[in-house]
C-alpha cells in the first residue's frame, strides 16, 4: 500500500536578490493513513514550508510530492482546490473563521464549495458542531466565542468535509495551556478514530502529543521517529529550550 | 456553488456594509434617476409637439406664394384645379388669408385675435365645428359677403353666448356674425387662444388686404404618410410657373412634426448621453470601492481557496456583489427618477402653463436597470479577477 503522504526529494528554494535560502532541502518521508504525525522545528527549520506543501498552497522547486499517489505538481488549479475541498482539513493559529457568518454556515463553506445540498450540509455542519460541544451555539458569531471555542469550530469546519489529512498549523499557538490541552485532546480524538492529523508546531511540549516526530531544521530531516523516545525530545540542540514534560 | 448562494453572500456582504454601499451606488442612483427624467421629459416634449400638431392637423399641408415681382402669380383656380387633378393625394383646399388690422366689438378692442379667411371647406378640413348658426358658405364666398363666424371665447366674452346675429367691425367694416365655432380648447379658453378667432369668407378677406390677392393655402391629404410625395407635387406645380423656388413655400405638418420630433430626440439623446457619463462615473465608483474590498478581504478569499474555492467561485462572488450593488443602485435610481418626473411634471406645467407631463417609458426603465446591472459586471470584473488571482498562501499571512 503506498503511503498517502510521500515527498520524495522534495526541495523549496527561494531567490531573494542574492541570496538563496533553502527552506526546504531534499526532504523524503512518507506518512501512512491514520497516523498522527507532528512536524517540528524552530522558526526558520523549514515546516512551514512543509506544511504548504502538504497543504497544495505552494509546489516544491525541486523532488515529487504524491498525496494518495497523485503527483501535485502535475495538477492544475481547479483539480487543486478539489484536492483542499476534499482531501485536506485545515486548522490554523489564528482560527481563520469568517467573522461575517455564523458558527453554522463557517463550518457548511468546504461542503458548500463541494456543492453538497443544503439541508444535507446544514445537518451535517450540525452533527460537527455538536461534536466539539458547540452543538449550542450554531448561530452565534466567532466574535461572540473565546479563542479555543474559535479553534474548535475551526476543527469541526475542518473535519466535516470528511477529509483523508487534517492538517493543523500551530493549532495552540494562539491559546492558554489548558485550552491549548483541550484542543490536542480533541486532535487525539481525531486521531483515535482513525483520521490522519499533521500537526505543525515549535513546541516540543506539542509535539510528544503525537505519535510520531519528524524534526527538522535548516530544511532537512533531522530525526523521524516516535514520539515517545528521549531523542525526540533532545535531538537537537536548541530543543531542550522547548521544554520536555 | 449555486448562482443564488453567491447572490445571499453578496447581500449578507452589503447589509455589511450599508453606509459604504449606499456611498458607492449614489452614482449609479443619480445616473440612472437623470437618465429617467431626461428620458420622460423628452417623451412628454413629444407628447405636447403632437398635441399641438394634431390641433393644427397633421394631414394638412401649408402653400405660401411669396411671388416674384408682379409678373407671375397663381390664381386659386388654378390651386383649386391642382387639387382635383390629383385627387388620388389631395382631399380638399382653401385659400388662408390672414387678415391684420383692428378688430371692434361695441366699445371694445380685443387685440390677439385671429381674423382669417378661409373657404367653406376649412371647417370640415380642420375639424371644427359650429356650435351656434350656420357656417361660412361658397355663396359668401362667391359674393364676398361681410358675414362671419366667432370663436367660442369671443361669443361667451363679448356677446354673452348669443353672439348670433349681432356684429363685429373689422378694420371699419361691419360684419355680421352667422354663426359660433364650438369650443376647441380642453379646459379653460384663454385669449390669444385657438377659441380667440373670427373666420370670414377668404374672397371678402382678399379685397380687403393691400395685395388683394389670395397668397397662402391650406390642402388635406389622402394619406398622412404620403406627405412628402404631396409636397414635391405642389412644388414641381409652382416651379413651373415662378421657376423659383424661393418664390413659394410648401410645408407639410406631418413632416413638421417629424422633424421637430427628430430634433427633439437629438436634443434628448445628447442630454441623456451627457447623464449617462454619471454611470460611467459610477460604475467606475464601484470598480474603486471593490479593489478596496478584495484588498480588505484577502485573508477570506485566502480562507476560501484553503477550503477548496475554485477561482471561479470567488470570481463569482465579487462579480454577484458589483452587480447587486449597482442593480440595487438601479432600483434606487429609478425611484428616485419617477419621484423627480412628477416634480418636474409639476414645475414645468407651472412655468409654462402648458400640460406637459413628464412620464419615462418602460423602455426606458428596463434599459436604466440593464444597463446599472451591467456596469456593475464590467467594473466588477477586474477586481474580482484580483481576488480570484490571489495566491492563497499570500492571502492567508495577510492582516
Amino acid at each position: 500500500m503506498s503511503a498517502l503522504i510521500e515527498f520524495q526529494d522534495v526541495s523549496k528554494i527561494y531567490e531573494m536578490g542574492e541570496s538563496v535560502v533553502r527552506a526546504a532541502d531534499r526532504i523524503s518521508m512518507k506518512i501512512q493513513k491514520g497516523e498522527f504525525v507532528a512536524i517540528v522545528g524552530q522558526s526558520g527549520s523549514g515546516k512551514s514550508t512543509c506544511m504548504n506543501i502538504i497543504g497544495c498552497l505552494d509546489v516544491p522547486t525541486n523532488g515529487t510530492y504524491l498525496l494518495d499517489g497523485r503527483d501535485v505538481g502535475s495538477l492544475d488549479k481547479n483539480q487543486l482546490a478539489e484536492i483542499h475541498n476534499k482531501m485536506l482539513g485545515f486548522i490554523f493559529q489564528q482560527y481563520n473563521l469568517l467573522p461575517r457568518l455564523t458558527l453554522l454556515e463557517n463550518v457548511e463553506v468546504p461542503m458548500m464549495y463541494a456543492g453538497v445540498p443544503k439541508n444535507d450540509r446544514r445537518e451535517r455542519a450540525k452533527v460537527a458542531l455538536e461534536m466539539v460541544g458547540l452543538g449550542s451555539k450554531i448561530n452565534h458569531r466567532p466574535a461572540q466565542l473565546s479563542g479555543g471555542q474559535q479553534q474548535r469550530v475551526s476543527i469541526a469546519r475542518a473535519l466535516v468535509g470528511e477529509p483523508a489529512v487534517i492538517l493543523a498549523d500551530e493549532p495552540t499557538g494562539a491559546l492558554d495551556s489548558h485550552t491549548g490541552r483541550e484542543v490536542l485532546s480533541l486532535l487525539q480524538q481525531l486521531h483515535a478514530a482513525g483520521n490522519t492529523v499533521v500537526l505543525i508546531t515549535h513546541d516540543n511540549s506539542i509535539a510528544v502529543q503525537a505519535q510520531r516526530i519528524i524534526r527538522l531544521e535548516d530544511g532537512r530531516v533531522i530525526y523521524d521517529g516516535d514520539a515517545r523516545t528521549a531523542d525526540a525530545v533532545v535531538s537537537s540542540s536548541l530543543a531542550g529550550l522547548g521544554g520536555g514534560q | 456553488m449555486k448562482l443564488t448562494e453567491a447572490f445571499q453572500l453578496a447581500v449578507k456582504n452589503i447589509k455589511g456594509n450599508r453606509m459604504r454601499t449606499f456611498l458607492t451606488m449614489l452614482g449609479i442612483i443619480i445616473g440612472i434617476a437623470a437618465v429617467i427624467v431626461i428620458v420622460g421629459l423628452g417623451n412628454g416634449m413629444e407628447k405636447y409637439m403632437r398635441d399641438q400638431f394634431a390641433d393644427m392637423g397633421t394631414n394638412t399641408v401649408a402653400v405660401n406664394i411669396m411671388g416674384r415681382g408682379s409678373s407671375r402669380s397663381v390664381s386659386e383656380t388654378q390651386m383649386y384645379a391642382l387639387v382635383a387633378e390629383n385627387s388620388e393625394y389631395f382631399d380638399q383646399i382653401s385659400p388662408t388669408v390672414s387678415f391684420s388690422g383692428t378688430v371692434k366689438i361695441a366699445t371694445e378692442s380685443p387685440s390677439s385675435t385671429a381674423v382669417t379667411g378661409v373657404s367653406e371647406a376649412y371647417f370640415d378640413m380642420k375639424g371644427y365645428t359650429v356650435s351656434s348658426g350656420r357656417g361660412l358658405q361658397y355663396v359668401d364666398m362667391e359674393k364676398r359677403r361681410t358675414v362671419c363666424v366667432v370663436g367660442s371665447y369671443l361669443n361667451s366674452t363679448y356677446y354673452g353666448g348669443n353672439a348670433v346675429g349681432q356684429t363685429i367691425r373689422l378694420n371699419g367694416k361691419s360684419f355680421l356674425i352667422v354663426g359660433v365655432m364650438a369650443q376647441e380648447t380642453d379646459g379653460e379658453m384663454e385669449e390669444g387662444g385657438t377659441d380667440d378667432c373670427v373666420f370670414l369668407p377668404y374672397s371678402t378677406a382678399a379685397r380687403m388686404s393691400y395685395t388683394g390677392k389670395i397668397n397662402s393655402y391650406t390642402l388635406t391629404v389622402v394619406d398622412e404618410t404620403q406627405a412628402a410625395a404631396c409636397v414635391s407635387i405642389v412644388e414641381d406645380y409652382l416651379y413651373d410657373i415662378f421657376s423659383d423656388d424661393d418664390a413659394y413655400r410648401v410645408i407639410s405638418m406631418a413632416q413638421m412634426l417629424d422633424a421637430m420630433n427628430a430634433m427633439i430626440n437629438v436634443m434628448i439623446g445628447i442630454l441623456a448621453g451627457i447623464a449617462a457619463i454619471s454611470l460611467v462615473v459610477g460604475g467606475i465608483g464601484i470598480m474603486n470601492i471593490m479593489l478596496v474590498s478584495v484588498t480588505e478581504r484577502t485573508r477570506e478569499i485566502g480562507i476560501r481557496k484553503a477550503l477548496g474555492a475554485k477561482e471561479r467561485y470567488i470570481m463569482q462572488q465579487f462579480v454577484m456583489e458589483a452587480a447587486t450593488t449597482s442593480a440595487l443602485g438601479g432600483v434606487l435610481g429609478i425611484t428616485v427618477g419617477y419621484g423627480l418626473s412628477s416634480v418636474a411634471t409639476i414645475i414645468v406645467t407651472a412655468l409654462m402653463q402648458e400640460n406637459l407631463t413628464v412620464s419615462p417609458s418602460i423602455g426606458a426603465v428596463l434599459g436604466a436597470f440593464g444597463i446599472s446591472t451591467c456596469i456593475g459586471i464590467v467594473f466588477g470584473y477586474l477586481p474580482a479577477k484580483k481576488a480570484a488571482r490571489l495566491n492563497p498562501i499570500d492571502a492567508l499571512h495577510y492582516d
